[in-house]
């Protein structure tokens, strides 16, 4: 019995293959995106989990000084006498050739099991003296490994894949054999013993602090994944409205069907288990191929991605994709459950229908002005929430709150806002076709509004993250423009050839800019200590966004410090207040400047100042200010220097902007699918809405208007609600726009972006929006304009 | 004439196992260059020689020893009568016979640590490297601690006639008081002991005669106890070789305050039995296999591993036949090398308590 009603039902398809195309062709993109996005977070965790356990144990809390100085000795053993399970961490800084290095060390006897980097757990294992024996053995990523020559100050190295590009792990006594090395930071072990003293009466200087606090890769790509996560739930949502339309117009043009099966004698149970069946069918195909097509999109998208995640934040994310069959189940359960969700309306008045009513098809969605209302006001709340929750909340959870309150919000309101434009239009129609046209497009909104939605959710975020990468773009080249001001950039192979190069450029009366740095804890962040010469270069093109008057006379003539706009929006430093940054260097602060894609803090200070606080700092790497560039270049060849040291500025430029259009070009291919998808949502609903529509056009047509006036008023009309959407995603966006810029990225990055207007973006993303109505609606009026004039006479024979 | 501590001279081998890795991967250093392993000779090392101990320095670590530990086991009970049991371990041991600058010096210490009750056991254990102030002895005033573990002669008092001692991990902790009522007892020699076998010898004295009172803190109830402790300190340099498969060792505290100490070495032809007869005043007697007999009664099995939990303890001279009995056969100490050690309770012709530790099993 099921078997035959499943045949009956399903002859429908047979009969209307094209939208059974469409139906899955919906569902597998809605899918495929939804998987792709998941596909490439779930990597991406993945890999931060391997390289965050290959640091040794950085994700683990750890104590250090607030002043970001050595820990002495004597805290490390008052700790584990006070019952505090510490593990130490030693760093010295090696230089060896033109690298800059940190050597850090590990104690496997007090680290926490799991800390250490698994191919050092390994060796400690099979050969511990080999590892904690002078001369000792270093860990340490396999580029850099393959970089490095035979050194006699580093042990031997072992390729760890993993380890951060510029590390070396050690066990503990071999770094505490190189010069200046110094106690950094206590890891806490996860479990402490059930008495302790309390922390402030053994080591009041030290304090506790959560996570790694060098390469956090997790947080700060976090919005990156969650940009990309709701890229994926939307275009899901999108997905979903093509085929709850699909699906709805199944169903609808399947009552006359259902209804003879019924009066046939087959039970309610019968037929709405055959078409659940049906359902699980498309579902699972559908799915199928969704993951399918997700996981080739991941695969492609995914070298970019993870170029973009290892150019901007420094994070180890591998190329390859691995197959996760928990993801691909999850993949299938979206779209059993997607398709679930947009088939449950359906089915419910299906099952409601009375058995012996007329099978008259009706607008399968209608909706009432009350709960059109209803509807705005749940959005407005929506809203609110949003703001509320940026307003009280901190941190990402903050800025994707109003995000999401925000697009969703607006959505929701979407529908009740054109029904007031539309009867606006109505009140203001002279004529009675005009009139006729407004109501009309009125009654089509119900229809449309799913779909409109969806085109409303594309327009807005392709606004939103346009403004803010355009924005983002034109501020980091501005940028770009002002920090790299000489002209060529050289890093010294060794200090002898940096004061080679000191020399020559002495005499030939060109300006030399020694970059010289010092790692540093900053207000307990990672950072680095700069010192700079007092150049004019400086004081005309660095970018700063608040300073006291006269800032680099303060630096150079006073003492003070420049920061970072991460260091002051962290530790909520700013001009006039004062800093530590060292054990017994305070310091005023003389201003902030903006350090757009710099994950650490930063500090300048004069150079002196900074070479007299830190000994030993090699000069190796140099900005140079020379009118001819090719001449400099060639005489800097002629000192022994290779062309790959020496990088003028508009290489450095370019190299950077390389870095940070990739961000975004994941982003703006999702940008582009969304939008696809949002217009097959509008051309399935208008083919769905076409069949229905006839009883409300055959009148106009009786009255005189030919088939192609109403195709063209179709058009018009499905090109004036698209209209009508992206005047009303328009303020949408751009408050996306300024919720990234101003909320999301000063709480993922630690830096706030002017926002700059892009009408002339506005304009296109119009046209393209008109552009994808008039194609969604071309079909459908096309069909209208070659309809037989018999179905139109047929609305009137009375027949149902 | 003492029966020789075979089954202590033993324990380095053990314990040399547990700390291999540690050990052989310890900063070389001249001195240390002909370490291949813990069977070989001890190049560099000090030797035991006949000498009268000398206090307080030798309470404090010996440094150019390569092996040295600080032992205590503790027979608690509390208000209604129920027996509990409690160790504190340090071990010291040497790669070279020489302490180093902090992180690099060539000698590491080990803590082991237990609370056992009748139903439950919580074994402990703490690595540190030496010279960083992690763990360390200080001969006067006296003080042992790796970590928060610690034993120490609270201030004023001489030597370690008196002791705070504590240890402690997530779930279970103590913090007791020790205070001696009896002489030191220099085993062998005023001290010097030499081992039966091969010659090799060590440095070897103990303080019986503890009571302790305090509080056990477990991971539901705190307890307040008294009760007795039993300190050896031994040091040497030549871990024994041999073809002993492990030992059965028993400390007892009888009633009318004598105690006793016997050992019974196993090897794959049969085993060798040795104690100390020790009177309420504190003279001492050596006993040699004739002199007492352990004798396994029942097995039980815990990790894996069957052991006799109940063994019957003979030493007729005096008069002592007793029947010793586990108070938790499950005091299994599954640490980096792992070994059964717990208390138990004697009944026969003597009442009392005491510690059994097996190991090789």
């Amino acid at each position: 019995m099921i078997l035959l009603t499943l045949r009956a039902l399903t002859s429908y398809w047979r009969r209307h293959r094209g939208q059974l195309l469409a139906l899955l062709a919906g569902l597998t993109l809605a899918t495929a995106l939804w998987s792709a996005v998941q596909a490439i977070n779930g990597q991406a965790r993945s890999d931060y989990v391997r390289a965050a356990q290959q640091l040794g144990g950085t994700e683990q809390t750890f104590l250090a000084r607030a002043d970001g100085g050595a820990i002495p000795m004597d805290s490390f053993a008052q700790l584990r006498r006070a019952g505090w399970r510490v593990s130490p961490v030693m760093e010295a800084r090696v230089v060896v050739g033109n690298l800059r290095l940190r050597v850090t060390g590990l104690d496997p006897f007090t680290a926490a099991p799991g800390t250490l980097p698994p191919v050092m757990a390994q060796q400690l294992a099979s050969d511990p003296a080999s590892v904690m024996t002078a001369p000792g053995r270093g860990f340490a990523a396999p580029e850099l490994v393959a970089q490095l020559p035979a050194e006699s100050l580093l042990p031997p190295l072992d390729p760890t894949p993993g380890l951060p590009p510029r590390e070396i792990v050690t066990d503990i006594s071999t770094v505490a054999a190189l010069p200046d090395a110094e106690l950094v930071r206590l890891s806490l072990h996860p479990q402490q013993p059930r008495f302790q003293t309390p922390l402030e009466q053994i080591a009041p200087d030290l304090v506790l602090q959560a996570g790694t606090g060098r390469v956090d890769a997790t947080r700060l790509t976090d919005s990156f994944h969650l940009n990309l996560t709701a890229f994926g739930l939307l275009s899901f949502a999108v997905g979903l409205f093509i085929v709850h339309a699909g699906i709805g117009l199944a169903f609808e043009q399947r009552r006359a069907t259902v209804r003879t099966l019924r009066a046939l004698g087959v039970p309610l149970r019968t037929v709405m288990i055959a078409l659940l069946v049906e359902l699980l069918c498309l579902a699972l195909i559908a799915g199928g191929a969704g993951v399918l097509l997700g996981y080739l999109l991941a695969a492609a998208l995914l070298p970019d991605v993870a170029a973009t995640l290892r150019g901007l934040y420094g994070a180890a994310v591998g190329d390859g994709l691995l197959f996760r069959p928990v993801w691909a189940l999850s993949g299938m359960a979206m779209a059993v459950l997607g398709t679930g969700t947009a088939a449950a309306t359906g089915l419910w008045a299906l099952a409601r229908m009375p058995l012996l009513a007329s099978a008259r098809p009706r607008a399968w969605s209608r909706v009432s002005e009350r709960a059109l209302w209803m509807q705005a006001a749940f959005g407005l709340f929506l809203l609110g929430l949003g703001v509320v929750a940026a307003w009280a909340l901190d941190g990402l959870v903050a800025g994707f709150t109003l995000l999401g309150g925000l697009l969703l919000g607006a959505a929701l309101m979407l529908p009740l806002s054109l029904a007031l434009v539309l009867r606006l239009g109505r009140s203001q129609a002279r004529s009675v076709l005009g009139a006729w046209f407004w109501a009309d497009a009125q009654q089509q909104l119900r229809g449309l509004s799913m779909a409109l939605m969806a085109l409303m959710l594309a327009l807005a975020t392709n606004i939103g993250v346009g403004t803010m990468v355009s924005s983002f773009r034109l501020t980091f080249t501005g940028w770009l423009d002002q920090r790299l001001a000489a002209d060529l950039y050289i890093s010294a192979r060794s200090e002898e050839q940096g004061a080679a190069i000191t020399d020559w450029a002495q005499a030939s009366r060109l300006r030399l800019l020694p970059l010289v740095s010092a790692e540093q804890t900053l207000s307990g962040r990672p950072g680095d200590i700069f010192g700079v010469k007092d150049d004019p270069l400086y004081r005309d093109s660095w970018p700063l966004i608040a300073a006291i008057a006269e800032p680099w006379d303060a630096l150079h003539d006073a003492g003070a410090v420049l920061i970072n706009e991460q260091l002051a929006r962290s530790a909520a430093l700013w001009p006039g207040q004062e800093i530590t940054l060292a054990p017994g260097w305070r310091v005023p602060i003389a201003g902030v400047y903006s350090d757009y894609g710099n994950p650490k803090a930063q500090a300048i200070v004069a150079l002196p100042e900074l070479e007299s606080r830190f000994s030993g700092l090699p000069r190796l790497r140099f900005g140079l200010i020379a009118p001819d560039t090719e001449s400099a270049r060639t005489q800097l060849q002629d000192l022994g220097l290779s062309q790959g040291q020496i990088t003028d500025q508009a290489g450095i430029k370019a190299f950077s902007l390389a870095i940070f259009e990739q961000t975004f070009a994941v982003t703006a291919a999702l940008n582009v699918l969304t939008l696809a998808v949002a217009g097959f949502a509008i051309f399935t609903s208008l083919t769905t809405l076409a069949a229905l529509r006839l009883p409300q056009l055959a009148p106009v047509w009786a009255l005189g208007k030919p088939r192609a006036a109403l195709a063209r008023l179709e058009l018009l009309r499905a090109v004036l609600l698209a209209g009508l959407t992206y005047v009303l995603a328009l303020p949408v966006g751009l408050a996306l726009a300024w919720s990234l810029l101003a909320v999301v990225n000063v709480e993922a990055f630690g830096w706030r972006l002017p926002m700059f207007l892009f009408p002339s973006q506005w304009v296109w993303l119009g046209l393209a929006a008109l552009l994808a109505a008039l194609l969604a609606a071309a079909l459908p009026a096309r069909r209208l304009a070659r309809r037989s004039p018999a179905d139109f006479l047929r609305v009137f024979a009375n027949e149902r | 004439m003492n029966a020789k501590p075979l089954w202590r001279a033993l324990r380095p081998m053990i314990w040399g196992a547990a700390l291999l890795a540690v050990l052989a991967a310890w900063p070389a250093s001249p001195q240390a260059q002909g370490f291949a392993g813990l069977g070989s000779a001890a190049e560099g090392f000090a030797l035991p020689e006949p000498r009268a101990l000398s206090f307080p320095e030798d309470h404090g670590a010996h440094p150019a020893f390569r092996i040295e530990w600080w032992y205590l086991t503790a027979n608690l009970s509390d208000a209604e009568g129920t027996d509990y049991g409690v160790q504190w371990t340090l071990f010291r041991s040497a790669i070279a016979p020489e302490r180093g600058s902090s992180w690099r010096s060539p000698q590491l210490w080990l803590g082991h640590a237990a609370i056992t009750t009748p139903q439950e056991h919580f074994p402990m254990e703490r690595f540190a490297r030496d010279a960083t102030g992690q763990a360390d002895v200080v001969a006067d005033p006296f003080s042992a601690w790796i970590d928060e573990w610690q034993m120490t002669a609270p201030e004023g008092s001489p030597g370690i006639s008196a002791l705070t001692l504590r240890a402690g991990a997530e779930r279970a902790a103590y913090d007791l008081t020790l205070t001696a009522d009896g002489p030191l007892i220099a085993h062998g020699e005023a001290g010097y002991s030499i081992k039966s076998e091969g010659g090799q010898a060590s440095h070897y004295y103990s303080q019986p005669f503890y009571t302790v009172s305090g509080t056990l803190h477990l991971p539901d109830r705190s307890v307040d106890v008294t009760g007795q402790a039993w300190l050896d300190r031994e040091w040497s340099s030549q871990p024994l070789e041999g073809d002993q498969t492990g030992w059965d060792w028993v400390s007892l505290h009888l009633s009318g305050g004598h105690k006793v100490m016997a050992a019974r070495v196993r090897d794959g032809a049969g085993s060798y039995t040795f104690g100390t007869w020790i009177t309420a005043d504190g003279s001492a007697r050596a006993l040699t296999d004739t002199d007492i007999t352990l004798t396994p009664q029942e097995t039980h099995t815990v990790a894996e591993r069957t052991l006799p939990t109940t063994w019957r303890v003979e030493l007729p001279a005096e008069g002592v036949d007793v029947t010793i009995e586990a108070v938790n056969r499950d005091a299994w100490m599954a640490l980096s090398v792992p070994y059964w050690e717990g208390p138990v309770t004697v009944k026969g012709s003597h009442d009392g308590r005491g510690y059994l530790e097996m190991t090789g099993y």
